[in-house]
C-alpha cells in the first residue's frame, strides 16, 4: 500500500502541480507564513515551488521513508530554509506550518482528481499524511537546533560588547561594567583595558560599575587586580558609580579598593581632567562673544 | 516560627550561583525587603553557593521563606557533601584562604545576615544557614 501511495502522490504532484502550489502559497499568506515582513512573499514562493518540486522527485524513488535516501535533497532544502526561519526570528508554529499546509492543498488535488477511486484516494491521503508529518518534526528538529546555536553565539557576543573601553579624552579612559563579572569575563576585561592603557598612552582609566548588580569577594579580587594590572602599566584607576547599597555591603564584607572611588562617571571624569591639567569651564555668555 | 515557601536549587556550576543570585534576589523582593538588605543576602548568598561550588565540590540551596509572628524573614541553608572544614575558627577568620581568595566570605556572609549558622564535618561535608528579617 505505501509503494501505491507514493505513486498517487507523485501522480498527482505532477498533473495538478499548479493548482497545488497555488492552493498552498494562499495557505501560506493566510497562516501568516509572511510574519509581518520578515520574508517576502515573491521568496515564499520560490520555497515552495522548489520544495514541490524535490518531493515530487523523492517520491519517484517510490519511497515514502522520509528519512530514507531519495528524500535527502528536499531535507537539505528543509533544513536551509528552517535554518534561515530561526534566524529571522520566526515562532517554531509558523516553521512547522511551512510544511504542514501543504497536506490540505494535496488532499484537495486528490478528491479532485477524477480517475482516481476510494482505495486510491485513501492510499494517497495516508501516503501524504505520513511524509508530510516526518518532514515537518524534521524542520522542527533543525529549527531548534539553529535557534540554539543562535543563543549561543549572542552570549558571546554579549560578552563581548558589554566590556568596551572608552576614550573619554586624551589619556583618560573609560571602562563601563555591566553585567555578572565571572572569571572568564574578567579575563577579557582585562585584556582590553590593558591593550587600550597601551595604545593610547592612558594615564587614567575609570572603572565604572554602575551596571554590575552584585559585588562580592570575588567580583571585588576581579577590580584588584585589574587596578594592580593597570597601576603597572603606568595608568591609576578611578571606580566610579558604586551604589549606596553596595558600598554598606562591601564594608559588610571588610573588602577595601584602595583606590579612588567617586559617586558617578561623571564626578570621576571631572577628578581624571583635573589630575591630568584640564578643566571644564562654561563658555562666555554668546551676547558678550558677539559685541 | 512557619515556613510559608520552600525552594531549591542546584550549586553545581557557575551559572547556577548567577541563578542562585536571582532567585534569592525574587524572593527578598517578595518578603518586602529593602534595597540595603536585599542587596546584603544576595550578596552573602553569592559567597556561600561559591564556597559550595569552589570547596564542598557542588550541592545545593534550599531557600525558604518564613515567618515569626508578623516578621518575614528569608533563610537559606548551603548543604555539599564535600570535605568538610577541620578548623571552622580558622576558616571564619578574615583574609583566611586555602583557595586564593580574599578569604572574606564566610565571615562576610556572617556580617551580612541577621543569623548565621555553620556545621560541617570532616570527610563528610559542610552546612550553612543564614536568615535575613524584614
Ligand atoms: N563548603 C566548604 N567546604 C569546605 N571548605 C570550605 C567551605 N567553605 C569554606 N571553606 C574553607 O573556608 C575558607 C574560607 O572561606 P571564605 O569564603 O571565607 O574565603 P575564600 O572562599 O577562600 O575566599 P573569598 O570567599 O573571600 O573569595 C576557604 O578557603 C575554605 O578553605
Ligand atoms: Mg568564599
Amino acid at each position: 500500500m505505501s509503494t501505491d501511495g507514493a505513486g498517487v502522490l507523485e501522480r498527482i504532484l505532477t498533473e495538478d502541480e499548479a493548482a497545488i502550489l497555488d492552493a498552498w502559497n494562499t495557505a501560506l499568506r493566510e497562516g501568516a507564513s509572511l510574519q509581518g515582513g520578515r520574508i517576502r512573499e515573491a521568496e515564499l514562493r520560490t520555497q515552495a515551488k522548489a520544495v514541490l518540486g524535490q518531493l515530487r522527485d523523492a517520491l519517484a524513488s517510490n519511497s515514502l521513508d522520509a528519512d530514507g535516501e531519495g528524500f535527502a535533497p528536499l531535507r537539505e532544502t528543509l533544513a536551509d530554509i528552517s535554518r534561515s526561519r530561526a534566524i529571522q526570528g520566526f515562532t517554531p508554529t509558523d516553521t512547522a506550518n511551512f510544511v504542514f499546509s501543504l497536506k490540505e492543498p494535496i488532499f484537495e488535488a486528490l478528491r479532485r482528481s477524477a480517475d482516481v477511486d476510494a482505495s486510491t484516494l485513501a492510499a494517497g491521503v495516508w501516503a501524504a499524511g505520513k511524509v508530510l508529518d516526518r518532514l515537518g518534526l524534521h524542520t522542527m528538529e533543525v529549527f531548534l537546533a539553529s535557534r540554539e546555536e543562535v543563543i549561543g553565539r549572542q552570549g558571546q557576543e554579549i560578552a563581548e560588547l558589554s566590556t568596551p573601553v572608552v576614550r573619554l579624552w586624551d589619556g583618560i579612559l573609560a571602562l563601563p561594567l555591566i553585567g555578572t563579572l565571572d572569571s572568564a569575563r574578567t579575563g577579557v576585561v582585562m585584556e582590553n583595558l590593558l591593550q587600550a592603557i597601551v595604545d593610547e598612552e592612558a594615564e587614567i582609566a575609570i572603572i565604572d560599575i554602575t551596571g554590575v548588580p552584585t559585588v562580592d569577594t570575588l567580583v571585588a579580587q576581579h577590580l584588584l587586580k585589574t587596578v594592580a594590572a593597570a597601576r603597572l602599566m603606568g595608568a591609576d584607576c578611578i571606580v566610579s558609580g558604586i551604589r549606596p547599597q553596595i558600598a554598606q555591603t562591601m564594608v559588610h564584607l571588610g573588602v577595601e579598593l584602595n583606590v579612588v572611588s567617586k559617586a558617578t562617571l561623571a564626578d570621576a571624569f571631572a577628578v581624571a581632567l583635573k589630575r591630568t591639567g584640564r578643566k571644564v569651564v562654561r563658555q562666555q555668555a554668546p551676547a558678550e562673544e558677539r559685541r | 516560627m512557619t515556613v510559608t515557601k520552600t525552594e531549591a536549587l542546584p550549586v553545581r556550576s557557575g551559572d547556577d550561583v548567577v541563578r542562585v543570585r536571582q532567585r534569592v534576589r525574587a524572593l527578598a523582593v517578595e518578603i518586602g525587603l529593602g534595597l540595603v538588605d536585599q542587596t546584603k543576602i544576595i550578596t552573602a548568598a553569592s559567597e556561600l553557593a561559591r564556597n559550595t561550588l569552589d570547596y564542598g565540590g557542588g550541592g545545593d540551596v534550599r531557600m525558604e521563606t518564613v515567618l515569626a509572628g508578623t516578621r518575614k524573614g528569608l533563610r537559606l541553608t548551603f548543604e555539599d557533601q564535600g570535605p568538610g572544614i577541620a578548623d571552622i575558627e580558622q576558616a571564619m577568620t578574615d583574609h583566611y584562604t586555602s583557595g586564593g581568595g580574599l578569604g572574606l566570605g564566610l565571615g562576610g556572609a556572617k556580617r551580612l545576615s541577621n543569623e548565621f549558622h555553620i556545621e560541617s564535618t570532616p570527610g563528610s561535608g559542610t552546612r550553612v544557614t543564614i536568615a535575613r528579617w524584614k
